[in-house]
């Protein structure tokens, strides 16, 4: 007599999930499923659209990262067009990403998943939120938490209108320059950004790795998936969030494959299951390489812990001294520990506030010219754009009339390249706290930590 | 004293009106101070049993975020009515369906085909379409066959205009509520004005607009002080409720009108349509086919976040009384 376990929905992620667990008649877990019950049909309804709205369209995909989308889809409009943005506008859009990945990080750390490590796992239920870590953490920090990433935003707002709702990218470049006023205030917010982003890991430093009880978490087995990685890098090798090539390492840190974004469909294959609206990705060819074991082939992960994964280091000096001390603190690359997706997300929070700071003090950044008008379609096109959204790497290909209207679009968006490696970390922790059919408080959350590391964003994934 | 209970929750929507209610910052802070939150999904750990077990009107208002595209959410929307006092339609999704309507303009299954079957990067050689065949688990809830508002399904209270509304807007209405201080039953909580009103632009408006050519985005240059009609550029300020501080045309991109229509017009649409018309400075009837020829994707532009209230609603008029 088999027992079905549900925990319906799922809680602090963005978008819509179960878990069901499977329990045979031992008690133990036969199966665990983590299904997507949403979807919403962008890959369709876009067709017919005008080509120059989709940045703005496919923004919609998601709230919490509409920056995300809103850039691949613009850069996917650069190619379309083959048109090159000035030199300030590729900067400004940079200033943006960086400062949208702070923001949109922490977002993660503070209300979704941070809760669980910062307060500890086994707190109640009702105090693990946003609410509950301000108690603990008291008002002047949750104060200056809020007001790091309010600042951040309102860097994104200056340019493209607003964090919630960005509008200003074009093909060949971005609907308005940057203001000295604008600019001096970036500047400002970066300093408080790089100053937050370090307390940041200083806290993670004194909550968790320096507590026996929680840092045990970090290479507890129960959260242990050796994968594949996958992530952007720039022309030396490093981490990079807004353009570069597309980076694949071996589960032993071999690297697999570089290749540019516009060859993704040659090395990465869509998989559909009955059970989920979320597609699943694999790798078409995973055989070259030396991992052997009895894990399935062809799972590979993306977002923060594979993008240090991938990455040889950081461009910026104080997030690439963190790099290094998380991968001495595992000793071994690539760290297969989901837990420390959680370490890589707040180095990449500084690496984001260190390029901002960068960034606003390029003088490049102030020059006027922000547009470069593309030339009318000739023949029928191809356009793809890619980023680092903070889950994972976005693609966005678009087709296109001669009249610039939209044909197809196939859009792989960040948390589904992760489906397989969640839903097999969802059962191994199942698998492992559950073995005589009891669940309960804390438990289940413990078995969503599993997910949780990964902030997955299942409105983004489902599209 | 008990706190009044809130809830929030989220159907066809893409997170950022949660997100705008992040955005509060410390008042959300306070919010929840003077509110029990009981139950949000993205940002609480309450399960569905913890809403099922409560007493019908227990809760005082929730706020419904999403459009209406799945059987679950209608389930869920009837559910959250039953126990609350107060339903607020919160963002463009569930005010006019937002641009989630536009699979309207689709069958559901050429929408599920696309994605599933066709996409160049999907190797599917069964055709399996999730949700459509028997498989482990409990069922996928399916598609309805069309995309709807939340008042064409539950009774709403209030609306929350905007894609997503601003914070502030939010903020105004859950306080609003907690003091009791709620205007007419219906509204849509912001101001009733076009958006031209408030325009920072609105002072270079010459004494009468007039195209003669349609420019797309892409393909011009403009002005970032000149309002954008005057331009010839489409604008949907004047068909489109303000309250949103003008954010695009601030970030010198012209409206494409995601806080809905102003109070007594039915179809936004047909409004926007109606005033581009009257721009229209031409008599001769091939050089108004020629003009209106420059307007790139009208559905799209014109029924972008409305498509779902409008008077049309969906392409699929035969499958529509269906479901």
């Amino acid at each position: 007599m088999t027992q079905r376990i549900l925990i319906d929905p799922i809680t602090r992620i963005e978008g819509h999930g179960k878990i069901e667990i499977d329990l045979d008649s031992y008690g133990k877990v036969s199966a665990a499923r983590f299904q997507v019950p949403e979807f919403r049909g962008f890959e369709k309804f876009c067709e017919g659209r005008a080509a120059e709205e989709m940045p703005i369209l496919t923004q919609k995909i998601c709230g919490v990262c509409p920056i995300a989308h809103h850039i691949a889809s613009t850069k996917a409009l650069d190619d379309l067009f083959n048109v090159s943005p000035p030199l300030a506008a590729i900067k400004i859009r940079e200033l943006i990403y960086h400062a949208f990945m702070f923001e949109d990080h922490l977002l993660h750390v503070y209300y979704l998943g941070g809760p669980d490590w910062l307060l500890g796992p086994d707190v109640p239920a009702s105090q693990r939120n946003i609410v509950g870590l301000s108690d603990r953490m008291g008002k002047p920090f949750t104060s200056m938490m809020m007001a790091a990433r309010n600042k951040a935003r309102e860097i994104i707002a200056r340019i493209s209108g607003s964090a919630l709702y960005p509008v200003f990218g074009l093909p060949g470049g971005i609907s308005k320059s940057l203001s000295t006023e604008d600019r001096d205030f970036a500047l400002s917010a970066s300093d408080d950004m790089v100053s937050f982003a370090r307390m940041s890991l200083n806290l993670f430093d004194k909550l968790l790795l320096k507590r026996p009880s929680m840092a045990e978490m970090m290479t507890d087995p129960l959260y242990y998936q050796p994968t594949y990685y996958l992530g952007m890098v720039d022309d030396t090798g490093r981490l990079s969030f807004y353009d570069g090539r597309i980076r694949i390492v071996d589960p032993d840190g071999t690297i697999h494959s570089t290749f540019e974004a516009r060859d993704f469909s040659r090395h990465l294959v869509e998989r559909v299951e009955p059970w989920t609206y979320m597609k699943t990705l694999a790798l078409k060819d995973p055989d070259r390489g030396s991992f052997s074991g009895n894990e399935p082939a062809g799972i590979y992960r993306v977002g923060p812990l594979a993008r240090l994964n991938v990455s040889s280091g950081i461009s910026t000096p104080l997030a690439h001294a963190e790099y290094e001390k998380m991968m001495n603190y595992f000793g071994k690359k690539p760290v297969h520990h989901t837990m420390a997706y959680h370490w890589a997300r707040l180095i990449e929070v500084l690496y984001a506030a260190e390029r901002t700071a960068e960034l606003a003090r390029d003088s490049n950044i102030l020059h006027s010219e922000v547009r470069t008008l593309p030339k009318p379609l000739l023949t029928e096109r191809s356009g793809t754009g890619a980023c680092e959204a903070p889950r994972g790497t976005l693609f966005h290909v678009y087709q296109a009339t001669t009249q610039a209207m939209i044909l197809k679009l196939n859009l792989v968006v960040a948390t589904q390249h992760n489906a397989a490696a969640i839903c097999r970390s969802v059962y191994q922790a199942a698998s492992r706290l559950i073995s005589d059919g009891q669940i309960s408080e804390p438990i289940t959350n413990r078995i969503e930590m599993a997910y949780r590391a990964y902030d997955p964003c299942l409105a983004c994934a489902t599209h | 004293m008990n706190k009044p209970k809130i809830a929030l929750y989220w159907c066809s929507s893409c997170g950022g009106c949660e997100e705008s209610i992040i955005d509060l910052g410390e008042d959300l802070l306070k919010l929840a101070q003077s509110a029990e939150i009981i139950f949000w999904p993205a940002a609480m750990d309450a399960r569905f049993s913890d809403l099922e077990a409560l007493a019908d009107g227990s809760i005082l208002a929730s706020l419904i975020n999403g459009a209406i595209q799945q059987e679950d959410h209608v389930s869920m929307a009837r559910l959250l009515r039953k126990k609350s006092r107060y339903v607020i339609a919160n963002g463009s999704c569930a005010h006019i369906g937002g641009v989630i309507g536009l699979a309207n303009l689709h069958r559901p299954e050429e929408v599920l085909q696309r994605a599933y079957i066709d996409a160049e990067t999907v190797a599917n050689p069964l055709r399996t379409i999730p949700g459509s065949q028997p498989s482990s688990g409990a069922p996928l809830p399916r598609l309805l066959n069309r995309v709807r508002t939340l008042d064409q399904v539950i009774e709403v209270d209030y609306y929350i205009p905007g894609c997503p509304p601003p914070s502030e807007l939010v903020e105004k209405a859950i306080f609003s509520l907690l003091e009791n201080n709620l205007p007419p039953k219906g509204s849509i909580l912001s101001e009733n004005r076009a958006l031209c009103h408030s325009c920072p632009r609105q002072d270079s408006l010459p004494e009468r607009l007039s195209v003669q050519r349609f420019k797309r985005i892409h393909e011009t240059l403009w002005n970032p002080l000149q309002c954008f009609l005057d331009q010839g550029i489409i604008c949907l300020g004047p068909s489109t409720r303000g309250g949103c501080r003008s954010r695009c045309i601030s970030a010198n991109m012209p409206c494409r009108g995601c806080l809905g229509p102003l109070d007594g017009v039915r179809d936004q649409g047909a409004k926007s349509i109606s005033f581009i018309a009257s721009l229209i400075d031409e008599t001769d009837p091939e050089k108004i086919a020629e003009i209106v020829s420059g307007i790139a994707d009208p559905a799209g532009l014109f029924y972008r976040y409305s498509l779902a209230a409008s008077l049309i609603r969906t392409r699929n008029k035969r499958l529509e009384q269906t479901d």
